[in-house]
This record gives structure tokens, C-alpha cells and sequence, in this order.
């Protein structure tokens, strides 16, 4: 690229601006200046729209999902961690060894460099610590008041070894279902830090990369029949998808589902359950009784992992698959919500 | 978690609902006033654990539901006032009026905002002077002397950008609509604990003497409900009709009594049209005349009210415990969460969204 195609004078702004982009000077400082650096190591050819990448010899997963998190930054992480690790998580959840990550950019006319620095290196540092490489992006920049600062969107790869056979339908009858640890955290920390809610909590995501828990369960051989991380819906949309997709019928015991006291307390107050709420680093495991312990002993020693438990049992199906939470009373039904929780009014 | 965990215990709750079976020797019929006892009834699964000789009816306890359509209608008019940003509690953005809901005004272009409190509309009026803000006060007593403090606060700081439409409705007027209809069958009443807390449990002493109804005064958690549940039917197994609290860790005889001045002050009680239950005679709290000023229908006017839209659903039967959800031709069928044709689908606290939550499996 040579000469001024772009109209806006192609200075180190201190804010994003509409050239930036442009597909111009400034898009391409910004990519080269400010993206590439903080990624680090990027694929083995130049990358432009798409990243031609190595045959991977088996079988890919491929994956992607778009984060419109507010606030930007967020007790526990920030909008770019969470970018990375949500479309690894959703590559482990295949049983896939994540491998490479794309980064869409929309970016609002006046967001702080400063802020997307932090973020681009966060975004770095979240994907060194997964063991993927972030190997091609693209930026929009929208015009003030047409986003929410910045969005970001990533798609994934990730190789899939022989024999692995994750999903809904291979859950059997008999099998346990196991929970990486406490619900409600992240969902709890974004909604305490967005603006007018009125109370503080000392809440923080519960934000974590799931690939080396998966890789953990497939090295000790434990039979992985399906893996979900609990992210939008919460604990209870999982289950209810796990349940429908395998026509089995799913019990949970109420009880074995930890929820921390002041997960529980904000939910309380707002009027919301907690097994609705996103979760960003928790996961439920579908896996034979026979490997249950085992199982359970690597969930707990991951990081953040103590209250990992065994919550229910897939039992046969019962007309259509369902997912039920046992009561003080009595099973009640588990659903998907209807749209998003809203606070109650009294 | 203090406060809740005691009050959760499986094996208390057993042990309470033997205490009911075994005091039970015919049939009752009760019915928990508020949309919060319903849904932790059915969570929990209470009503399982009664005998079938303890009928619960689900009452009219529920705001979001008993909202008419037409302040729906006039809340999404002014909405779509240009400079105007609307605010509710979030229950309330879902429902549908006759001219559909505040979040579908959202949609079409118009300001309007979710908040925790009415207070948090007060600082948003602050904040932005150039804006119109509405507040839309729904609610029983539980939440008026929140709006109050909102009216009060907004005189305080001389607000002339701050307005309410209100809508606040009154338990005990609803109470005794029931107890009056030719067809009543409700022999006992479980108040609804928070609205005691506020308003203190005086002013159902004559409503217990003139129908000769027990009304006990009633917590949310499952404890509080099998307590209250067990109180009522040794009242009517013993042939007393009293006010009794069963949520002493609350609720006060006289209530709280900042709250009810503040209430006094800030309203006058009126006629209110209950949606699904019609008019009730000073069953409402308006805007007392001398805070006519923050009145949103003297500033953006009243609008004509939409023809209302024929419909199978039968909520004002449900409102009034003459009916159950699953008795609705419509229920799980043409009116879901995600197509609800009355409000008691919508609001999370809706007797009907709470049997199709948590039981529609056993309804099917």
C-alpha cells in the first residue's frame, strides 16, 4: 500500500477513529502496531482475510462466537480474554486440542487506545496460556454512538484425535453428570459492574480456560459422552439441551449444586436464578458411572475446581428427553428461558 | 446462606407436612395472595406434599399481571414521545398490553430503560436534563414507598423533568373482592409476608372478622410456606378465624411506620381497574393532588385506550382462584413464555408462567 488513500491524517491517534477502518494506513498501524505485537507469535504464512494453516491430518473442529460484553472490563477479566478463551472453551467442549483462533474487531469511533491495548494484551496473554495461536483478524470501526466501544468476534480450530465421540447423543442411560465447580459468578460480576445497579459485590468471573481440564479427563482415559460449557442459559439451558438432544431423562440433585453465598444473596435480592446465569468457566461432563471418581478427583484439582461434584444421573427417557431438579416436594421441570432473566419487581 | 438455608431444610419440611396431614379431617381451600409464594410453591414443589384435601388457589398477588392493558398502552405512548426516556422495573418491559410491550417500543426506536429502583430514575432525570424521564409505578405496597421516596426526592431537587405514570394497587381491597364475589371459595388467605412488613398487619384484622376467614401472615421460603400453609388449616379445623403472623422475622403488628408515611403522604387511594378482575373500589394508589404536578398523564396526556383483542385466555379466572393455568385450553399450547396471550405467562411472577416452568411435563 502506497500514498494517502486513506483521509485521515495517518497520526498515532489516541483514538480509534473512522479510518481506522478504513482498510488504509491507520487499519494497518493498527494491525501491525498494536495487534500483532501483542499476539505474539502468528501463523507460519502472512495472514490476510483467512489464514492458510497446516493440514491437520485428522479431523478440525472449527468454532466461532462473537463478544458484545459490557462493561469492557470486568472484575475477573476483560471483553478480549473472554473472546479467547469462550471459542477455546467451545473447541474443548468438542474434545478437540484448540490449535488457532480468528479476532473480528468492530471497534466505536472514540474508544481508547489505551483500553484496546489492554485488551489486545490480554487477548494475548489468554491465548499463550491456552496454547492457541491467534493467527488472523479483521477491524471495523463503527461511528460513535453504533457500538458499545467494542466487539469482538473469534472463530477457532482445533484437531479432533481418533475416537473421540463428544455430544448429547452419545450420553447413555446410567451415566453421571459431573459439574466443574460453583454456578452464577460470571453473570453475577458483569450485572454488578454495568452502571446503576446499586450494589457492589466482591463477585469476580468465573472466567477460565476448560482446555487442559478436557485434556486431563481424556488422558486418564475417562470416557468423555458429552461435555457443555455452561455459558449463555447458565447450568440449566446445558442440562436442558444435553437432555432433549440424548431423549434421556436427567436428575439433578439440587443439593450437590454448589452456588457461593454471594452469588446466591445477589440473586436473591434481584430476583434471579442462579442456575440461569452465564457461567465462562465451568463445564457439566456426561461420563459412565464407572469413571465417575476418577473423573470428579481431576475436576476438583483443577484451578477453581473445589466444588466440583456429581450432580445427577441420565436415567431412560421418559416420553421426551428432560431434565428434572429434584426439590424439597418434589421434581420440577427444568426449562429454557424464554429470553433473558429479568429483575423481579418486588 | 443465613436467612435462607433454615429455611430450606428437607427434613423440616417433611416433618411440617405430616403436621399437616395429620390435622387435615376434610376438604380446605387456601390461597397464597402473592406471585412469589406461588412460584416457591411450585419450585419447590410444596404443593405436592399436601394432602389432595388442601386445595391452594393462586392469587391476584402478582403486579406485573394485574397491570392494566391500558397503562401498558399509555406507557408505550409516552415512550414514543420524542425527548422522553421511559423507565420500569425489568418484570414489566415483557408484558403485553393492547398495543404491545415496552420492549417491543424499545424495538421501534423509543428510550426506554430497565431499572432496580425508582429512585435510580430520579439520578437518571438528574443526569440528563435535556431528557423527559417517566417513571411506570407498578406494585403492591411493597414497593410504593420506594416510589414515594422517588416523588419526594425529585421535589427536593426540583425536577421538572421527572414525572410518573402510576398504578400502585392495594392487597387488602383485592382481598375482600374475592370474599365478596357470589362465587367465592377461598376459606383461608396466606398474606404476603413483605407487603405485612410494610403496611403491618392491622388492616386485615376486619377482613378476617366480617368473612370469617383465618389470613396468616406468610414468608416465601418453603418453611415459611408449610408453616403458614399448617396455621391456617388448624385455624379452620379449630373454627377460628384470626390474623396470625408466621413471619415474625419481619413483619412488625404495626408495620413499618416511615414507609406508610411516606405513602400517606405521596398518595391518595382511588378506584383501580385490575387487569383479568376489573375495577376495584380504593383498591389504587394515585398521585395525591398537591403532587399533581409529577403526574406523566398531565404532561403527555391520556391516551384513548386500544380496543381490547379477543382472546381464549382466561387470567382474570386465574387472578381470582376460580381456575387453574392447566385448566386454560390455551395453556402450553397457543400461549407459551414465548407467545403469552395474558400476563400471567408473562411476569415471572404469573401463576401460569410458574406451572409451565415447573410443571408442564406433569400437565402434558
Amino acid at each position: 500500500m502506497s500514498g494517502a488513500v486513506c483521509p485521515v491524517p495517518a497520526t498515532d491517534a489516541e483514538r480509534i477513529e473512522l479510518g481506522h477502518g478504513g482498510g488504509g494506513a491507520l487499519m494497518h498501524r493498527l494491525i501491525e502496531g498494536l495487534f500483532r505485537p501483542a499476539f505474539g507469535e502468528t501463523g507460519p504464512e502472512p495472514a490476510h482475510d483467512g489464514a492458510v494453516l497446516p493440514a491437520a491430518g485428522g479431523r478440525l473442529a472449527f468454532t466461532t462466537d462473537s463478544f458484545v460484553v459490557t462493561p469492557l472490563e470486568f472484575p475477573g477479566g476483560d471483553i478480549g480474554a473472554l473472546a479467547v478463551i469462550g471459542t477455546v472453551n467451545d473447541l474443548a467442549m468438542c474434545g478437540a486440542q484448540p490449535l488457532y483462533l480468528s479476532a473480528g474487531f468492530i471497534l466505536e469511533e472514540g474508544l481508547e487506545i489505551a483500553l484496546l491495548r489492554r485488551i489486545a494484551a490480554s487477548m494475548g496473554q489468554a491465548a499463550a496460556a491456552a496454547g492457541v495461536r491467534l493467527v488472523t483478524g479483521d477491524t471495523k470501526v463503527v461511528e460513535r454512538g453504533k457500538g458499545d466501544g467494542l466487539y469482538i468476534t473469534t472463530a477457532g480450530v482445533g484437531s479432533v484425535g481418533p475416537g473421540t465421540a463428544i455430544g448429547p447423543q452419545f450420553v447413555r442411560a446410567g451415566d453421571v453428570v459431573l459439574l466443574s465447580g460453583d454456578v452464577g459468578r460470571h453473570g453475577i460480576a458483569i450485572m454488578a459492574a454495568r452502571e446503576g445497579l446499586g450494589f457492589k459485590t466482591a463477585i469476580e468471573s468465573d472466567m477460565a480456560c476448560l482446555a487442559p481440564t478436557v485434556r486431563a479427563l481424556a488422558e486418564a482415559g475417562v470416557a468423555l459422552h458429552c461435555l457443555r460449557d455452561l455459558t449463555r442459559g447458565g447450568l440449566a439451558t446445558s442440562l436442558v439441551e444435553i437432555a432433549t438432544g440424548a431423549g434421556l431423562t436427567i436428575r439433578i440433585d439440587e443439593a450437590a449444586v454448589t452456588v457461593s453465598d454471594a452469588v446466591r444473596g445477589a440473586c436473591e435480592v434481584l430476583g434471579l436464578d442462579p442456575w440461569y446465569v452465564a457461567n465462562e468457566g465451568r463445564l457439566v461432563a456426561c461420563v459412565p458411572e464407572a469413571d465417575a471418581d476418577r473423573a470428579l478427583a481431576i475436576l476438583r484439582a483443577q484451578p477453581g475446581g473445589a466444588a466440583a461434584a456429581m450432580i445427577g444421573r441420565v436415567g431412560p427417557a421418559a416420553g421426551h428427553g428432560q431434565a428434572l431438579a429434584e426439590a424439597i416436594g418434589g421434581a420440577r421441570v427444568l426449562d429454557m428461558l424464554s429470553g433473558e432473566q429479568l429483575p423481579r419487581i418486588c | 446462606m443465613k436467612y435462607v438455608d433454615e429455611y430450606r431444610d428437607a427434613a423440616l419440611a417433611r416433618r411440617l407436612a405430616q403436621a399437616i396431614a395429620g390435622t387435615v379431617t376434610r376438604p380446605w381451600t387456601l390461597m397464597e395472595i402473592c406471585g412469589g409464594q406461588t412460584h416457591s410453591l411450585l419450585r419447590h414443589g410444596i404443593d405436592q406434599m399436601l394432602p389432595e384435601d388442601v386445595t391452594l388457589l393462586h392469587g391476584p398477588g402478582c403486579p406485573v399481571c394485574v397491570t392494566p392493558a391500558a397503562v401498558i398502552d399509555q406507557a408505550i405512548a409516552i415512550a414514543g414521545a420524542p425527548g422522553v426516556t421511559l423507565c420500569s422495573f425489568g418484570d414489566m418491559l415483557r408484558v403485553p398490553g393492547d398495543a404491545g410491550s415496552l420492549l417491543s417500543a424499545r424495538a421501534r426506536g423509543g428510550d426506554v430503560r430497565m431499572v432496580y429502583s425508582p429512585l435510580d430514575a430520579v439520578a437518571l432525570a438528574q443526569a440528563r436534563p435535556d431528557r423527559q424521564v417517566v417513571f411506570l409505578a407498578v406494585g403492591f405496597e411493597t414497593t410504593a414507598p420506594a416510589t414515594a421516596m422517588a416523588v419526594l426526592q425529585a421535589e427536593r431537587a426540583g425536577l421538572d423533568n421527572f414525572s410518573l405514570l402510576v398504578s400502585h394497587v392495594l392487597v387488602p381491597p383485592a382481598i375482600e373482592a374475592l370474599l365478596s364475589a357470589p362465587d367465592a371459595r377461598v376459606q383461608g388467605f396466606l398474606a404476603a409476608g413483605h407487603v405485612c412488613t410494610v403496611m403491618g398487619t392491622g388492616e386485615y384484622e376486619p377482613i378476617a372478622r366480617r368473612y370469617r376467614v383465618p389470613i396468616v401472615v406468610t414468608g416465601f421460603e418453603p418453611l415459611d410456606l408449610l408453616q403458614g400453609i399448617l396455621s391456617c388449616l388448624r385455624q379452620l379445623e379449630a373454627g377460628r378465624a384470626e390474623v396470625e403472623n408466621e413471619y415474625g422475622r419481619s413483619v412488625r403488628p404495626g408495620g413499618n411506620q416511615p414507609a406508610q408515611a411516606a405513602i400517606r403522604q405521596v398518595f391518595a387511594i382511588e378506584p383501580r381497574d385490575w387487569r383479568g378482575m376489573g375495577e376495584i373500589a380504593a383498591s389504587g394508589l394515585g398521585l395525591a393532588p398537591v403532587y399533581a404536578r409529577f403526574d406523566a398523564r398531565n404532561r403527555f396526556g391520556a391516551t384513548d385506550p386500544a380496543p381490547p383483542r379477543a382472546s381464549p385466555c382466561i387470567s382474570g379466572d386465574i387472578l381470582r382462584g376460580r381456575r387453574k393455568p392447566v385448566a386454560c385450553p390455551a395453556f402450553g399450547t397457543s400461549c407459551t413464555p414465548e407467545h403469552p396471550l395474558g400476563a400471567t405467562m408473562v411476569s415471572s411472577e404469573g401463576a401460569c408462567a410458574a406451572y409451565y416452568r415447573y410443571r408442564r411435563a406433569a400437565a402434558a
